[in-house]
């Protein structure tokens, strides 16, 4: 345990709190300043106690919480603190929160990915609170000559009931330090939390709102110089000559440069994956003139002969290598092969019972082909990284949700060690799957180096939608037989993607049918794809929520009662090992939902509806959708949600992030698409790429969440997949076509 | 390179700039003022919205030379202590995500309601159309500028 002197800490913190309006966040010099308030400055405490790595506790009671992973909008900055102060039994008010530093050995694991923060962190935060609050009482205890088991806490406070006594933690804080680590901490019943499940305010709120700096592109250093980047035009291409005469000659221009990102013999980390492996730098004052120097910049490209790159799995245990295949593709072509990929190459991924036999026998075949295009990621803070390398340290600070990975591959390219590069999180303007592949962080710190000053590399949105890493483009074909009595005997799945399949053989509605296939296939591509808010699932459950929305038509069954007939069979006699959902609590969002929506009712208003659920990251949700036509044109009126995330920590921003889930997925299925001609993408800015907007929002989103004990599971990408699929449902009964190819609509405006 | 004397939250600012500069990055590289966001470059996303006098504006597309006599307002010069109507509405509404695109929606709400205090839904999705949230709170906006507008 070790206490902090607080003159360089309180000083700093003082500095920051002025900035923050309660709540520190990162120690830089900002170059926005203004004056704390008196009620802040009496607010600060004289000293920190430090009780763990996640907290510590000033003689007045103020706590600040150390909040471990990177923030992306998804709101842990706020929730994984409510988790630490529910434990310790914190008065919130009295709470600051920190943004940790990258300490994988205090904070395990500080990666925004998956849908797992809460997930895998519960466990972490809470023993951090408990022990904490263990430690306050044992040097309450102490310092009374009393039990420690009579001791009570609430709200920040210790009381001992017989005695009279009480103190506020800040009282005890210092004597907390000098007890010994408990070896065993006692945790709450749920039944018990103050905190967590109810609604606490975003802790950054203030500072957003009054435009505070919080984001990587905010931040700035003394004698920071700004660079931008020159990359392929073309998937397929590389650079051939560089002609820099003129833009080096403009005013406020430092250097041009150009600079490989990583070492030839890498053996890259799945977070290192990028398509460009040479990129020009343009190096200057400001922005606006290295964007000028950068239009002025004179760039042959060649195509390049396919290769093969070496990269290393999640584990780091193994290696294999990736093909990145020559060629200038065009859209056009991927559907066509799409369409006709050879059966002969096709993957069996699940086979129960004899699926070939059911659909000679079948009365009735229904079949249908789904499509859907590759996706830029478009987080609103376009990709940018600080960077101040020297020959003994390295400086970084910026947007990425794999910084412990990216420590890793600034290490290996700018050869220094691990405990010589620092890397801060700051605020992120989104994340999506995108800020995992951080190769502009170590972009950033090549380009530091070997100018030899601290640097702020900035993307366009242009190169950043040019970029590569996408949501890959995808085909489902599916099957379904079904009796002459109209009953579903076999179903068929056959899922492929450029250049990754989006199947998953063990979902529903596997295990609810005797004869299943599940096929897959892969094509190459030179076009690179990476994780996009559930991968995967963000095309599938779309479309196989249509399909059984079709096949439910065909039996003349309810699209509910049709769903809960098969998950009740998956439930009391599951088909086959191996089902990757739990089908009561997948029935149970579908209940709720179609409780909450009035499914039932008759509706002869002109609403019309559609219906889906599905299961991913851990959690369940199911949807109704309520659609109008409003001339001429589909107009989502409501939304309904319901939600199985086990327990909810912080309902307000949860229901959030549900209500942005709905409007991404309504948004992309709709509207989105990158097409590509000769390895070019199409769309380079929003005027052509189109993004789901204010006026094409539903109306209304209800979010109702079940009622649970579970341990908390994923909520960032759960309420984004199924949404497509009720979309598609209630555009079919709105208009009465059936809609195969995303996105539905895609004519494109220019909005201004 | 010119010199410009600029009004910006009701002081007098001076820069030394290229003519064509455009206003979003006089605030954010030589004012040091980064509230008010880079998302496009095109007048496509509303990240950089301003005001000029009491107009809302991409500052993305108003070079430093077009500003003239006008007063500029940014998110930092809204209000003196964070409190303007829409600022309390966004806080009490809890709308941002990760908050990005937040200043510019402010910013276009707030010239909004100066206009036209009580906007009918219609009016405040027209108005607030021009301006993307990628994180999808368009509900919350929406429903932060109607409590702005009761108060
Ligand atoms: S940055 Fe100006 S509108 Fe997007
Ligand atoms: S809150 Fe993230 S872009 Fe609007």
């Amino acid at each position: 345990m070790t206490i902090i002197k607080t003159t360089y800490n309180r000083r700093s913190f003082l500095k920051s709190t002025a900035l923050a309006g309660g709540g520190m966040m990162l120690g830089f010099s900002w170059f926005v300043s203004c004056k704390p308030s008196p009620e802040q400055v009496s607010n600060m405490p004289r000293e920190w106690f430090e009780i763990n790595g996640f907290l510590k506790i000033g003689e007045n009671g103020m706590v600040t919480i150390m909040s471990p992973n990177p923030e992306i909008g998804q709101n842990v900055k706020t929730s994984m603190p409510m988790i630490v102060a529910e434990e310790l039994d914190a008065d919130w008010k009295k709470v600051i929160v920190e943004q940790a530093p990258l300490n994988t050995s205090i904070f395990t694991r500080q990666l925004a990915g998956g849908s797992q923060s809460i997930r895998q962190g519960w466990d972490g935060l809470r023993m951090a609170g408990a022990t904490a609050r263990q430690m306050l009482v044992a040097a309450a205890a102490r310092a009374w000559e009393v039990p420690a088991e009579e001791i009570t806490t609430d709200n920040g406070t210790l009381h001992h009931k017989n005695s009279g006594k009480s103190a506020g933690y800040g009282e005890m804080a210092s004597a907390a330090t000098e007890i010994p680590v408990p070896e065993e901490v006692k945790l709450k019943d749920s039944k018990d939390f103050k905190i967590i499940g109810t609604s606490r305010k975003n802790v950054d709120g203030k500072k957003i709102v009054t435009g505070k700096p919080l984001y990587g592109l905010d931040y700035h250093k003394e004698g920071m110089l700004i660079a931008m980047i020159a990359h392929p035009p073309a998937f397929g291409l590389k650079l051939k000559s560089v002609d820099d005469a003129e833009a080096k000659a403009m005013p406020g221009i430092k250097d041009v440069l150009t600079i490989k990102t990583y070492k030839d013999d890498y053996v890259r980390s799945m977070f290192d994956a990028d398509a460009f492996q040479e990129l020009v730098v343009v190096v200057g004052n400001t922005t606006w003139e290295v964007m000028n120097a950068k239009k002025a910049l004179k760039l042959e490209w060649e195509p390049f002969k396919g290769y093969e790159e070496a990269f290393k799995t999640y584990s780091g245990d193994d290696t294999f290598s990736k093909k990145m295949p020559g060629g200038l593709e065009n859209t056009g072509v991927h559907m066509e092969k799409m369409d006709k990929f050879p059966a002969k190459q096709l993957k069996v991924a699940r086979k129960d019972g004899d699926p070939e036999a059911a659909f000679k026998k079948a009365a009735k075949v229904i079949e249908r082909s789904y499509t859907a295009p590759f996706l830029a990621h478009n987080t609103m803070e376009p990709m940018n990284f600080f960077a101040h390398v020297t020959e003994d340290k390295a400086e970084l600070a910026g947007p990425v949700q794999t910084p412990e990975f990216m420590e890793q591959s600034v290490a290996a390219r700018i050869g220094l060690p691990l405990d010589k590069i620092d890397i801060q999180m700051t605020r992120q303007g989104g994340g999506f799957g995108r800020r995992l592949y951080g190769h502009f962080v170590v972009e950033a710190a090549v380009i530091s180096q070997e100018i030899k000053a601290p640097v702020k590399l900035i993307y366009t949105r242009e190169d950043d939608m040019t970029f590569g890493n996408y949501r890959p483009s995808y085909h489902a074909t599916y099957r379904a037989a079904l009796d002459a009595d109209n009953k579903l005997i076999a179903f068929h799945v056959r899922a492929g993607g450029i250049p990754e399949s989006p199947l998953f053989a063990n979902r529903f509605p596997a295990g609810a049918i005797d004869n299943y296939l599940a096929e897959s296939w892969e094509m190459e591509s030179n076009i690179t794809v990476g994780a996009f808010r559930a991968p995967r699932s963000n095309f599938i459950a779309g479309v196989e929520q249509a399909f059984l929305d079709e096949v439910a038509e065909t039996m003349e069954k309810d699209p509910i009662d049709f769903r809960l007939e098969l998950l009740k069979r998956a439930t009391s006699d599951p088909v086959g090992e191996n089902n990757d959902y739990d089908a009561s609590r997948y029935a149970g969002v579908l209940e709720l939902v179609r409780e909450k929506s009035n499914w039932k009712t008759e509706n002869n208003t002109g609403v019309h509806r559609g219906v889906s659920a599905y299961f991913c990251h851990n959690s369940y949700v199911a949807n109704v959708l309520e659609m109008v036509m409003k001339n001429n044109k589909p107009e989502v009126r409501k939304v309904y949600c319901a939600v199985d995330c086990g327990i909810v920590v912080n309902p307000i921003a949860a229901i959030n992030l549900v209500e942005g889930g709905t409007v991404d997925g309504i948004g992309h299925a709709m509207y989105s698409q990158l097409t590509f001609k000769d390895g070019k993408p199409e769309q380079r800015n929003f005027d052509r790429y189109r993004l789901i907007r204010h006026e094409e929002a539903p109306k209304a989103i209800e979010v109702h969440f079940v009622e649970s004990d579970e341990h908390p599971s994923g909520l960032g990408e759960p309420p984004f997949p199924p949404i497509m699929g009720a979309l598609a449902n209630a555009l079919y009964k709105a208009t009465g076509q059936r809609h195969y190819h995303q996105p539905f609509i895609a004519e494109k405006p220019v909005i201004g | 390179m010119t010199n410009f004397n600029l009004t910006i939250n009701g002081k007098t600012r001076q820069v030394d700039v290229d003519p064509s500069t455009p206003m979003l990055w006089v605030l954010r590289d030589h004012l040091g003022l980064v509230g008010t966001k880079f998302g496009c470059g095109i007048a496509q996303c509303g990240a950089c919205t301003i005001h000029l006098d009491e107009m809302a504006v991409r500052s993305c597309q108003i070079p430093v030379s077009a500003v003239g006599e006008k007063k500029i307002t940014t998110i930092e010069g809204l209000s003196e202590e964070g409190d303007h109507p829409v600022q309390k509405a966004w806080l009490e509404q809890d709308v941002p995500q990760c908050g990005y695109c937040q200043a510019g929606q402010i910013m276009t709400a707030a010239a909004l309601l100066k206009e036209n205090p009580h906007p009918t839904d219609e009016e405040i999705e027209t108005a607030m159309n021009g301006n993307i949230c990628r994180c999808g709170t368009y509900t919350r906006i929406k429903a932060a500028v109607k409590a702005a507008s009761d108060s």
